[in-house]
């Protein structure tokens, strides 16, 4: 091992059926330095961290860990415990109905004659987490705190089984600035005791406040480690999403040949936000309008419109649909207000894999209609042969379980669900993601159709050249905030890019 | 930072649970004043009927701290006690043989359970459920008819008195009646501190409940989660057959139709208790506490006379949905005030 170093994986492999999760991946973590590991979704991050503690095991490669002669394999994360190595995950792993002091030392609690000495425990707790300026009454359960304390006592009980690697995945996703902050310094603090600190994380700005090196992951490969210093931003995100800053810059896209009705508009956000969840922003959106959100993987895209959905409840702003204030916020009246939203995940939000495409397909409008104008089974079945007729859904028949239907035409028949109510105002999250290209330009055609027929539509998508394609607007998110728009010629992947990096 | 001094909401259910039952038991005193209803001896016939049912209701708790739940207990008592009499009528084995091979199969039931449930990933709902089959079935097996106990051994533990050196009183012809208990009260509420200090002095009794607390958290936090379950089963099952053996030494025979519905008294006994059927809250005090309402209530018809006793039932009913109403919305307004 390298001096002054405190772990080194070399030439990890690792493959899941299909994928290659990780080919050749090397990574070193000095004593006493926070690491920032980087990536778009399937990068491999999660993979690398869970190879590492043991949760995956790996093909080929080697493990080194400071102390330990040779190299090592960890078989489960308490192997890896034991050996220095502590994770403190993204979803808090502590027992809410236990005591402060007993998720600290549970499995380890100090005993007097064979019983749990509780007087001890307290007292170690307390002192433990003093040392770490971590303010908690040690004798309480769990869930009095808020989930950045809880967090916090997380890494003191990592801390205090003597670890030597740290690893922080996502940690920062749900707390709020003044959380942060109090979180950073307890990191410094660690770092300056010793600890190697793997940081892994989505948020930009988090990474050049408190980390020395950036290792950057993509589809499974290392694109390679970075002085946090000697990394512009710009690079950093052109890292990630694997295009090469200079390339980019020389595509430039045509203009949109969509008309804009100016005057009608459908969506006018003010100051709306909502605690740690997206920070406060203004949007207007206008009739025949296509707008793209972009932004990296986390940086708000999705919660933005879902707050505009009603599908999570804003605590402050307002939102005027049609120029009339929306106050009572749910998805109902939101579609009652002519919104639909098509939720990014399509599995889970979208489809009920069991029923038939017509069930699928006429499900909003039932819902928006209400139990009691029920619809007559022979307007079903004309509305679905419509559908599929105008979408091109390929399907057996109407009666067929949407779970036997590719991915793009389960795509679509969500889509055609929300067209049946008749929106003015249609949300699609990433739906051309997992779909065949020959489907993803159908969408596409679709959205812009739809559009000129005087439809709002908002779009995301992870691929910009597509929102290129699509958009006549991109407002641009970074770490739960809008940070910029874009229209016409400013449009393009180099100014994109240059404002979602921001700063420099 | 803003620091509340409030009452952890377990010890508040404890506490209602506890003042609950005084309050029922001197309203019961006010009421029957002339039938004795405040009698020592009233008192302790709470404890000495309802022996086989607390030892039980104790590993209910157990088991429910996990987040599982036991619906086999009544079946298994059924068996406890036809196994009891069968072997001590028609083998002529022994008592204390006879003991401890109940004791054994009630050990083994819990292992099979608990193996099903912790390495299985069986809904515990569904293995007992079987359980209680089998354990029902079992019993009409060995006989359709009910075996009494006539074994000599075993009548003497039955029978033996242990008098306590207060609370007598001198009855109408002069004689100093000197209130009893029997030995099936003080293996019971042995057990219960036992089981007691075992969930709060042992790193089994927290692993317990950090696992109902949360499953994946204790796996993370470096627990052993489904030998913890295995044992808790375990356990649970040697605490059926102590709590078979008591109760038969109260009915002394063997019947296809015993202690039925059993499993939900205990079950009752321990959400009058303060256990949350979700799992990492309960307290064995409370369950305790919980079997003498019910206990009491029981008491209550009896001195009565003339009401049906399914108003037991009806009683305990009500409590429970007092209880449950009670837990939510303490878990509600904690929800609501939590701090930074």
């Amino acid at each position: 091992m390298e001096q002054g170093s405190v772990l080194e994986m070399r030439h990890i492999y690792k493959t899941f059926p299909g994928v290659k999760a990780l080919q050749n991946v090397d990574f070193t973590l000095k004593k006493g330095e926070i690491h920032a590991l980087m990536g778009e979704n399937g990068a491999g991050k999660s993979t690398l961290i869970k190879v590492l503690t043991g949760v995956e095991e790996f093909e080929t490669g080697e493990i080194h860990v400071d102390g330990t002669e040779g190299a090592v394999i960890n078989r489960s994360p308490q192997e890896a415990q034991n050996r220095g190595i502590s994770t403190v995950y993204q979803e808090i792993n502590l027992c809410p109905n236990l005591t402060v002091a007993e998720n600290l030392f549970i499995g380890r609690e100090p005993r007097k004659a064979g019983l749990i000495d509780w007087k001890e425990m307290n007292r170690r707790a307390s002192e433990l987490l003093k040392g770490l300026d971590i303010h908690a009454d040690v004798t309480k359960t769990i869930d009095n705190y808020s989930i950045a304390i809880q967090q916090m006592i997380a890494i003191a009980r990592a801390v205090d089984m003597s670890a030597k690697v740290l690893i922080l995945d996502e940690p920062t996703s749900s707390l709020d600035d003044g959380e942060v902050e109090k979180l950073f310094s307890l990191m410094r603090r660690l770092k300056k005791e010793g600890v190697g600190i793997i940081f892994v994380t989505h948020f930009l700005e988090q990474v050049y406040e408190v980390c020395d090196r950036i290792t950057v992951l993509r589809n499974g490969q290392l694109v390679g480690q970075f002085t946090t210093a000697e990394l512009p931003r710009v690079q950093l995100v052109a890292k990630m999403m694997g295009k090469d800053f200079d390339d980019l810059a020389a595509i430039k896209t045509e203009e949109g040949q969509i008309g804009k009705e100016a005057e009608d508009i459908v969506i006018k956000a003010v100051g709306l936000g909502k605690k740690g969840y997206v920070k406060p922003f203004d949007l207007v959106i206008r009739k025949g309008e296509v707008v793209g959100f972009t932004g990296l993987l986390g940086s708000g895209r999705s919660e933005t419109v879902r707050l505009l959905y009603g599908a999570e409840r804003s605590d402050e702003g307002e939102l005027f649909v049609k120029g009339q204030k929306h106050s009572a916020r749910n998805p109902l009246s939101s579609m009652n207000c002519g919104m639909a939203y098509l939720p990014e995940d399509r599995k889970n939000e979208g489809i009920i894999a069991d029923l038939s495409v017509r069930e699928n397909l006429i499900l909003a409008l039932q819902a928006k209609r209400g139990v009691f104008r029920l619809l007559s089974r022979k307007q079903q079945e004309e509305f679905t042969d419509k559908y599929i007729e105008m979408l091109q859904i390929k399907t057996a028949s109407r009666e067929t379980p949407i779970k036997s239907l590719s991915g793009g035409n389960q795509q679509k028949v969500i889509i055609g669900r929300w067209l049946l109510t008749n929106p003015d105002f249609l949300i699609l999250d990433e739906p051309t993601r997992g779909i065949d290209v020959g489907t993803k330009t159908e969408i596409q055609k679709l959205v812009v159709e739809l559009a000129s027929q005087g439809m709002a539509v908002v779009f995301i998508s992870s691929e910009i050249e597509e929102m290129l394609r699509t958009c006549d607007r991109m407002v641009v998110m970074r770490d739960s905030a809008k940070v910029g728009e874009l229209s016409g010629e400013e449009m393009n992947q180099a100014s994109i890019m240059s404002t979602i990096a921001g700063g420099q | 930072m803003k620091q509340r001094k409030k009452m952890n909401q377990n010890t508040f259910l404890l506490l209602i649970t506890i003042v609950l039952f005084f309050l029922m038991y001197g309203i019961g005193c006010a009421l029957f004043k002339d039938a004795g209803f405040a009698k020592t001896q009233n008192f302790l016939n709470l404890f000495v009927s309802n022996a086989g049912l607390i030892v039980i209701a104790s590993g209910m708790t157990v088991v429910m701290i996990t987040g599982g739940i036991d619906i086999s207990v009544g079946s298994f008592v059924a068996l406890a006690c036809m196994m009891l009499a069968w072997m001590m009528e028609r083998k002529g084995i022994d008592a204390v043989p006879a003991v401890l091979i109940v004791l054994a199969t009630g050990i083994a039931f819990g292992f099979v359970q608990g193996f099903l449930v912790a390495y299985m990933d069986i809904q515990p709902f569904i293995v007992t459920l079987a359980g209680m089959f089998f354990g029902r079935g079992m019993t009409a097996i060995i006989s359709k008819d009910m075996i009494s106990i006539t074994n000599e051994t075993f009548m003497a533990w039955a029978k033996a008195k242990i008098y306590l050196p207060f609370g007598g009183y001198v009855n109408k012809k002069g004689v100093l009646i000197q209130p009893y208990i029997y030995p099936t009260v003080v293996i019971a509420l042995l057990l219960v501190l036992a089981v007691f200090i075992m969930l709060k002095y042992t790193k089994f009794g927290r692993s317990l409940y950090a696992t109902g607390g949360n499953e994946q958290s204790a796996m993370m936090l470096g627990l052993n989660v489904r030998k913890v379950k295995l044992k808790a089963y375990v356990l649970n099952g040697f605490l059926c057959g102590v709590g078979g053996i008591l109760f038969c030494l109260n009915t002394l025979g063997g019947f296809v139709e015993q202690a039925k519905g059993f499993e939900m008294d205990a079950i009752a006994s321990s959400v009058i208790g303060g256990t949350l059927l979700t799992g990492g809250v309960g307290n064995v005090f409370g369950t305790l506490f919980g079997v003498l309402i019910k206990a009491t209530i029981e008491a209550f018809i009896t001195f009565q006379g003339t009401l049906s006793s399914w108003w037991t039932r009806i009683t305990i009913a009500a409590l429970l949905c007092f209880f449950i109403v009670l837990q939510s919305i303490l878990a509600m307004i904690k929800k609501g005030g939590k701090q930074d």
